[in-house]
């Protein structure tokens, strides 16, 4: 990822190879991966648990992206925030 | 107005007015110096953190409507009606980027809508003004359905009475709703929001352990349920899959993903976070309300176990397979239980129906009110107009239930979710380039909605005897372009908003190419390279909600 301006500021489209791991929870598109009713578990069909199942792949990628990208490119100060500092609301 | 379910109505009724209540003190809650500017009304300041945002986001996506149509659609359809997992899937991976850029460059230039954007990119208030017009038009019947979720609730209760009386409870929650959204804002969604999703955890998590083990556990379940798909004529349902609607659900799945952040009110929720890392959060936590409805949507397969048969609504003499749910949990559970579960739902339509209509309220006032009516609006006349206008938004919702068969309103939702998709190239891909010329993305929106809105109209509906707007799945078959059929003979469903949308950017594409070969002046771009990546805590910020 190209490192910002002088006075912090970024112009421009950035990217960070990591997004791309954005495109793999795409992959619950393609139905007939997963289109059978077999295996089942806990009596749910592949269909229904496979689809279960990426819903946590999707949490993964994000957050690996969001894990990763955090701290660039914008803000001077790293992003710090505890949880009970999450909700006071005022803008500095 | 017989066999009315006292103990569930006084629950109902006791939970509704601790919101009701929470719903006014909202206006002092974190309160800036005014409530008369649009920053504040509209976005709550543009100051909430990540729990709040994810409360209000979660409250917002996942509407009473969803909660109880999709289990419905689940009970009458099958597999097909899953499509809402994968799309709340695939919908925060493909929006985080977009939405980091339209929070920045909003909070540097003070856009409060995606039609106030595109009037800063391209300087072409009619390109703002067809994007304002598809928003306020595809959010209406949303907030319609909002109270058709609260009609299912309503109607289990016992409250199923024919003509305008029996609609009188739902219009006392409106007026309810409506004034004091008058009165706070979008505080008031974001503070009621809490409570409805706490109810909603409870209730899930309850029902989907619960009901399984009664009902002699999930493979009982899809068992029974693939038995009644095997009963019916139609080769539509069943457990799985066909060969035939497999394009149809991806491509239902992709195309409401994409369009729903396209929404005026999803935007309005993340325009109103405090800043990047807030959103970044949110899209990470917010696939917790997808696992709920998913397992919601299971739900309709338990009814289909346990038996249930949807209500017949009283004002239209059809059986209302919108009640699925709420029956289920009217015969399952014990009354007050069934009781705190009807009030998640109903407070449930109140948060989205509460964001749409200040998100419609603040397109009519950005967007044409100031735009074409009193361009010298001050902050605290645009803030005055939003209200009144997030007044007549609701009204205009409860008109639609009230004197129109429901159902109208279900398709008029289908196809606000076709005319939304068709503001990506000039909202979305905007955010990125401005390769589009103004009149490119002009002639590509009215390519769009037109084709969408045609071929929508031409889609029947077998099972209900409908001859028009009988779905979103067109027969590759059908697909007609002047007349010519390139796919003829294929029996493959696709979602009509997809092909629109394909159309849309063809058309955008070549009218673009041919602009900038005649050299059309492409507006002014107001927007710097750099206001697409500001954050909270850069040092030349906007200040909130100064006049």
């Amino acid at each position: 990822m190209a490192s910002g301006k002088a006075d912090g500021k970024v112009r421009g489209f950035q990217f960070s190879p990591w997004n791309l791991l954005l495109i793999i929870p795409l992959l619950v598109l393609i139905t007939s991966l997963f289109n059978t009713d077999g295996p089942r578990l806990f009596g749910m069909p592949f269909f229904y648990w496979f689809q279960f199942v990426f819903v946590a792949v999707g949490v993964l990628c994000t957050g690996i992206v969001y894990a990763m990208t955090r701290d660039k490119p914008t803000s001077d100060r790293p992003d710090r925030l505890s949880v009970d500092e999450l909700d006071e609301g005022d803008v500095k | 107005m017989t066999n009315i379910q006292w103990p569930e109505l006084i629950i109902f009724a006791v939970l509704f007015a601790v919101v009701t209540v929470l719903g006014f003190v909202a206006s002092r809650w974190k309160a800036g110096n005014t409530l008369d500017h649009l920053d504040e009304w509209g976005l709550g300041g543009r100051k909430f953190g990540s729990w709040i945002t994810w409360f209000l986001l979660g409250g917002d996506l996942y509407t009473a409507y969803t909660f109880v149509a999709v289990p419905a659609l689940m009970f009458s359809a099958g597999a097909m009606g899953l499509f809402a997992l994968p799309y709340t899937i695939i919908v925060y991976p493909i929006v985080l980027m977009p939405a980091l850029r339209m929070w920045s460059v909003s909070r540097v230039r003070g856009y409060v809508t995606p039609a106030d954007f595109v009037r800063g990119r391209f300087g072409s208030p009619t390109l703002a003004l067809l994007i304002a017009i598809t928003g306020i038009i595809a959010t209406m019947p949303y907030i319609a359905l909002q109270l058709v979720g609260l009609e299912a609730v309503l109607r289990t209760m016992g409250i199923n009475g024919s003509g305008i009386v029996g609609h009188l409870p739902l219009l006392v929650a409106f007026i309810i709703l409506a004034v004091y959204t008058y009165q706070s804002g979008l505080r008031a969604p974001a503070l009621i929001a809490f409570v409805k999703d706490i109810l909603i955890y409870l209730v899930i998590i309850v029902a989907i352990i619960y009901l399984p083990s009664k009902l002699g556990g999930w493979s009982a379940i899809f068992d029974s349920a693939q038995a009644k798909f095997d009963k019916t004529p139609s080769p539509s349902d069943g457990i799985l899959l066909n060969a035939n609607n497999q394009l149809q659900y991806a491509t239902l799945a992709l195309g409401s993903a994409l369009a729903l952040f396209l929404y005026p009110h999803s935007l309005t929720s993340v325009l109103a976070s405090r800043g990047r890392s807030v959103i970044k959060r949110n899209m990470v936590a917010l696939p917790a309300y997808s696992l709920v409805l998913g397992l919601l949507a299971l739900l309709g397969y338990v009814a289909i176990s346990a038996s249930v048969k949807p209500i017949t609504n009283n004002a239209t003499g059809k059986p209302d397979t919108n009640t699925v749910v709420p029956v289920l949990f009217d015969s399952q559970f014990s009354a007050w239980f069934a009781g705190i579960a009807f009030a998640a739902i109903g407070i449930g339509a109140l948060v989205p129906a509460a964001i749409m209509s200040i998100a419609a309220a603040n397109l009519w006032t950005r967007n044409i009110y100031k735009e074409y009516i009193k361009k010298n609006a001050t902050p605290g006349q645009e803030a005055k107009q939003a209200k009144l206008a997030s007044l007549i938004v609701k009204f205009g919702a409860v008109a639609f239930i009230l004197f129109i068969d429901p159902q109208f309103s279900i398709d008029l939702q289908l196809i606000g979710g076709v005319l939304i998709l068709q503001t990506l190239p000039a909202v979305a891909i905007s955010l990125y380039t401005r390769w589009f010329h103004r009149w490119g993305l002009i002639a590509g929106w009215v390519v769009g909605i037109g084709w969408g809105l045609i071929m929508l109209y031409n889609i029947p509906n077998a099972a209900t005897g409908k001859a028009h707007f009988g779905g979103s799945a067109l027969a590759l078959d059908k697909l007609s372009i002047f007349g010519w059929h390139p796919l003829s003979g294929s029996q493959l469903q696709i979602y009509v908003g997809f092909v629109a949308l394909v159309a849309n950017l063809l058309v955008a594409v070549i009218f673009t190419v041919v602009a900038r070969q005649m050299k059309v002046f492409n507006g002014t771009d107001d927007t710097e390279p750099e206001d697409y990546h500001a954050d909270e805590h850069d040092k030349d910020l906007r200040e909130i909600g100064v006049h």
